[in-house]
């Protein structure tokens, strides 16, 4: 088992190891829906969502299920992700139609967002409890909030200002993020 | 709509397959061949990982063993030998009662010098780091309380940064040198000269501090255990190995 | 759809469709493995195993896969094989599996994947989409290189852990950190970009003084 603090577990999924400018995870949203702000935000939320139910379905099957057949686990992971996603698709579509076409077709992405089955993976490596993978799980979706919001700030700040022709597209986008953590590095020092 | 299909479907259920799921429908696929394709599938998949895994794990289980054995005669220096013990019921032990897994006791090993007398212990202990858990072994001595050595099993700290807590070598050999416990990190230059202190590494003050509180944390729950007194280990020969 | 050649299948994915510097798939492991050549090899290697596994059982199986559970039916098929090179990684390379560590897992969710099985695999003979499959996992083996030898050359002044510059060098250690990945690729593709625009432009500067 693992005895960090609540506390320590938040800050560091949220800032320090953020997931998405620290550890790459989630890389598809944040490069595909970080041009305006209002969507960002709005994926950012969808994902601390799923991130907080996957969180505790890995906590489930890590209890009960894999103690025994450990080496399972990725096919269980992944499986219990996509039916998840699914599940969540279909409770927002029949509860809030109105939400369910603002998040398109991102809802679905998210089977293969890699910040969501890495979750599951690094909450199982670090052996963390119940509620220490729900801290988890919410830092690290305020995280990628954080780092989609950020994003997106600035690529729509960049979009009035006169950008080479070579460097319009990902190329200035990768550019960005670097930077940004970079920023993020200074981060590590407060913990 | 396969929802519940696919939360069953995670590859170890039963083998009470359909018989065809070749059922020639085309157009309207039943729910039935649904469920039948994916518990093929899953039943074929669990399958294959569980043989891969009865191949592969004698080979991942002696190699760790392998370097368990490494990593401890290093942390022990001038150890001649030495014995796994298990914590059963609060009290070390040679041996786990019978019908448990081996994986499901904490140990420590004892090594003994060429008396045959207790002259290291070797902890291993792993706490969550700067990324990841960082999983070390140390010794020390049981009589002085001094350390005797300490060794990174795993770690996946930040490259360049954190991973210098086994890359460093000023710091690692300050385990070496027989510092007392319980130990303190202090900044580089700012400590005051105590038998317990030791330096962090600039840039890596998480990491390192990491590794002193794994150490610290280890005695705090073994000293009273061991305090209690290590039962007698059989003497063996020199050449022979004890078990892992 | 386009009829191709079977050189075309296997050339595609190599260069003119690479999955990481033109598709941008993939991108997870592409940037967070990439901290050295040898490590970047290994994650290749890994994504080679599978993805090659996972288009021959996918091609060859596609009959039997209804058209509703295709997905689930892929992601389960990718996940076993990652399974399987996750112990057999961890049994004959133990090192690299430790380095490595989590993002052997993560292979599961690698779009790139996922992407072939879908787009080609399941509308092709097992034949072509082997062919495929080697080229994807070739053009994915080249990114990662040459991520993995700019990052490792500049941030550690070695190569394959063969010292390069001797002991004056002071490496730039931002760039086998996070922050280094996202710029090192980000590089590389604005010099792609550079040569495909002077391209262009020699192009029609000749279409111009021709007629």
């Amino acid at each position: 088992m693992n005895d960090q603090t609540l506390f320590s577990i938040f800050f560091s999924a949220m800032v320090v190891n953020n997931f998405t400018l620290a550890m790459f995870l989630g890389l598809c949203p944040f490069m595909g829906v970080s041009a305006r702000v209002e969507t960002a935000l709005r994926m950012g939320l969808a994902n601390i969502f799923v991130l907080v139910l996957t969180s505790l379905s890995a906590w489930v099957l890590n209890t009960f299920i894999l103690e025994s057949v450990p080496y399972l686990r990725i096919i269980s992971f992944i499986i219990v992700v996509a039916s998840l996603v699914q599940i969540v698709e279909m409770a927002v579509k029949k509860l809030s139609p109105t939400l369910f076409r603002q998040l398109g077709i991102f809802l679905p992405l998210m089977t293969t967002n890699c910040a969501i089955f890495g979750l599951a993976i690094f909450q199982t490596n670090r052996g963390y409890g119940f509620f220490q993978g729900l801290t988890f799980a919410v830092g690290a979706g305020l995280g990628l909030t954080l780092a989609l919001v950020l994003m997106a700030s600035i690529r729509e700040s960049v979009e009035f200002s006169d950008v080479p022709e070579i460097a319009k597209g990902t190329g200035l986008v990768l550019i960005i993020a670097g930077t940004l953590s970079m920023a993020f590095m200074g981060f590590a020092g407060l913990l | 709509m396969n929802e519940e299909i696919m939360k069953e479907d995670t590859g170890t259920h039963d083998p009470s397959l359909p018989e065809s799921p070749e059922t020639p429908l085309k157009e309207t696929v039943s729910t039935f061949r649904l469920v039948a394709t994916l518990a093929v599938a899953g039943a074929l998949a669990g399958l294959l990982i569980v043989l891969v895994n009865q191949h592969t794990k004698p080979i991942i289980d002696k190699y760790k063993a392998e370097q368990l054995k490494i990593a401890v005669y290093e942390v022990l220096p001038g150890v001649e030998r030495y014995s796994t013990y298990y914590l059963v019921n609060d009290r070390l032990s040679l041996n786990i009662p019978e019908g448990n897994k081996d994986s499901d006791y904490r140990r420590i090993y004892v090594g003994y010098d060429i008396l045959d007398e207790v002259s290291g212990i070797a902890i291993s202990r792993g706490e969550s780091g700067f990324q990841d858990v960082v999983q070390i072994i140390f010794g020390f001595n049981p009589t002085t309380g001094k350390l005797s050595g300490m060794k990174v099993l795993d770690s996946k700290e930040t490259p360049g940064l954190g991973d210098k807590i086994f890359k460093d070598m000023a710091f690692v050999k300050q385990f070496f040198a027989g510092p007392e416990t319980p130990l303190i990190g202090v900044k580089i230059g700012a400590g005051k000269g105590k038998p317990n202190e030791i330096d962090t590494i600039t840039g890596a003050t998480i990491s390192s501090k990491v590794v002193i509180d794994i150490i610290n944390h280890a005695l705090e729950e073994w000293r009273p255990v061991i305090d209690r007194g290590i039962p007698k280990a059989p003497v063996v020969s020199k050449f022979e190995e004890t078990k892992q | 759809m386009r009829k191709t050649t079977p050189s075309q299948d296997f050339i595609r994915g190599i260069w003119n469709e690479n999955p990481v510097l033109i598709q941008m798939l993939g991108l997870c492991p592409a940037l967070a493995v990439t901290n050295s050549v040898k490590n970047a090899l290994a994650m290749s290697a890994a994504t080679f195993f599978v993805i090659c596994c996972s288009s021959v059982l996918v091609s060859s199986c596609k009959r039997f896969i209804p058209n509703e559970v295709r997905i689930s039916a892929y992601i389960l098929v990718i996940a076993t094989f990652v399974t399987l090179a996750d112990m057999l990684l961890q049994a004959y390379a133990p090192v690299q599996h430790k380095e490595l560590g989590a993002f052997i897992a993560l292979i599961v969710v690698n779009c790139m994947i996922l992407g072939r099985q879908e787009a080609f695999s399941a509308k092709n003979n097992v034949y072509r989409s082997l062919l495929d499959a080697i080229g994807t996992g070739i053009g994915f083996t080249i990114a990662l290189v040459m991520m993995g030898g700019f990052r490792e050359i500049l941030g550690t002044g070695s190569f394959l852990e063969y010292s390069l510059f001797g002991a004056n060098f002071e490496p730039w250690v931002i760039m086998v950190l996070p922050a280094g990945g996202f710029l090192t690729l980000g590089f590389i593709l604005l010099a792609m970009g550079f040569v495909e625009q002077r391209k262009k432009t020699k192009t029609t500067l000749t279409a111009e003084q021709s007629p």
